[in-house]
């Protein structure tokens, strides 16, 4: 029996999809600008709190996992099963490390009193307290997608080992890299507006 | 099967050639946010968080090698960003 396939769509099917989550940070982005725009000198009292190194370090970690699931599509697509199955291990194995680090990053935090709401920061001014609302929105719906992301390539990664997603028919792969790569692409905003406004 | 006669995409070496490119840029954007350039600071670091978006985009997303519709597609919901962006601060800036 012949099965329908049309590559061209699947992945414009991602993409639109892809541009409702551009719509969805979009607007926080621009909740951001504005209320940087209304208190900048409270934004960069706050984001002197954040740790750049453990920022950085997330950072990069996240562009190399971009590029582990970049590599894992290419090597499908040459017929390495096998290597696309490490990279994908690669991928899913990065994403673990970057939420580790902003579990650290946020339970420090916690325990320094700094979150939504906490008595500490009540007497606070209002954009601190504002920076540190958006940092926890922001960030994170930025970590839901980590974890969807590697539940995608969990799933992905049983696909190619049921022999469902292989060099001839690779199109969820390569969706499951176009999502992963937006989680990147979200992050590569969220670093500096957070981290590097001091 | 039409995929594998759109054997599209960059070999392996361009791709880490361009995370090596993000991880430069990576680097200019955190020694960039020592300098004290005022408001200009917070141009600076969009200009090259830009600079690495086009990157992942156009290499690690393969829209390099895309159909003109998909990239004209792509354009339209970053103008349609923009123009959502560019009327709030209409709005905001005037108040």
């Amino acid at each position: 029996m012949h099965e329908h396939r049309d590559y061209q769509g699947a992945k414009m099917g991602m993409w639109l999809f892809l541009f409702t989550e551009i719509l969805l940070f979009g607007g926080l982005f621009v909740l951001y600008a504005v209320t940087l725009g209304r208190f900048p000198i409270e934004f960069h009292e706050a984001s002197k709190l954040l740790d750049v190194t453990m920022g950085t370090t997330n950072t990069v970690v996240l562009i190399t996992s971009s590029l582990f699931a970049a590599l894992a599509v290419t090597a499908l697509q040459k017929g390495n099963r096998r290597l696309a199955e490490v990279f994908i291990g690669l991928t899913v194995a990065l994403a673990c490390c970057f939420l580790v680090i902003k579990y650290f990053e946020w339970s420090h935090k916690f325990h320094m009193g700094i979150y939504p709401g906490s008595a500490d920061i009540a007497d606070w001014a209002p954009g601190k307290q504002a920076f540190f609302a958006l940092y926890y929105t922001m960030t994170g719906l930025h970590g839901v997608h980590v974890l969807i992301g590697m539940a995608l390539f969990g799933w992905v990664w049983w696909l190619i080992r049921a022999g469902k997603c292989t060099s001839d028919h690779y199109v969820a792969l390569e969706n499951g890299g176009l999502y992963w790569h937006l989680v990147d692409l979200v992050w590569i905003f969220l670093f500096p507006l957070y981290y590097l406004i001091t | 099967m039409s995929e594998q006669t759109r054997h599209h995409g960059p070999g392996y070496g361009l791709f880490v050639a361009v995370w090596a490119a993000l991880m430069v840029f990576t680097g200019i954007t955190v020694w960039a946010s020592t300098v004290d350039l005022g408001f200009l600071n917070v141009v600076v670091a969009m200009a090259i968080a830009s600079t690495k978006a086009a990157l992942v985009v156009f290499f690690f997303m393969h829209l390099k090698y895309e159909s003109w519709t998909l990239k004209s597609m792509v354009l339209l919901a970053f103008v349609i960003l923009a123009i959502f962006i560019g009327f709030t601060f209409f709005d905001t800036a005037n108040r």
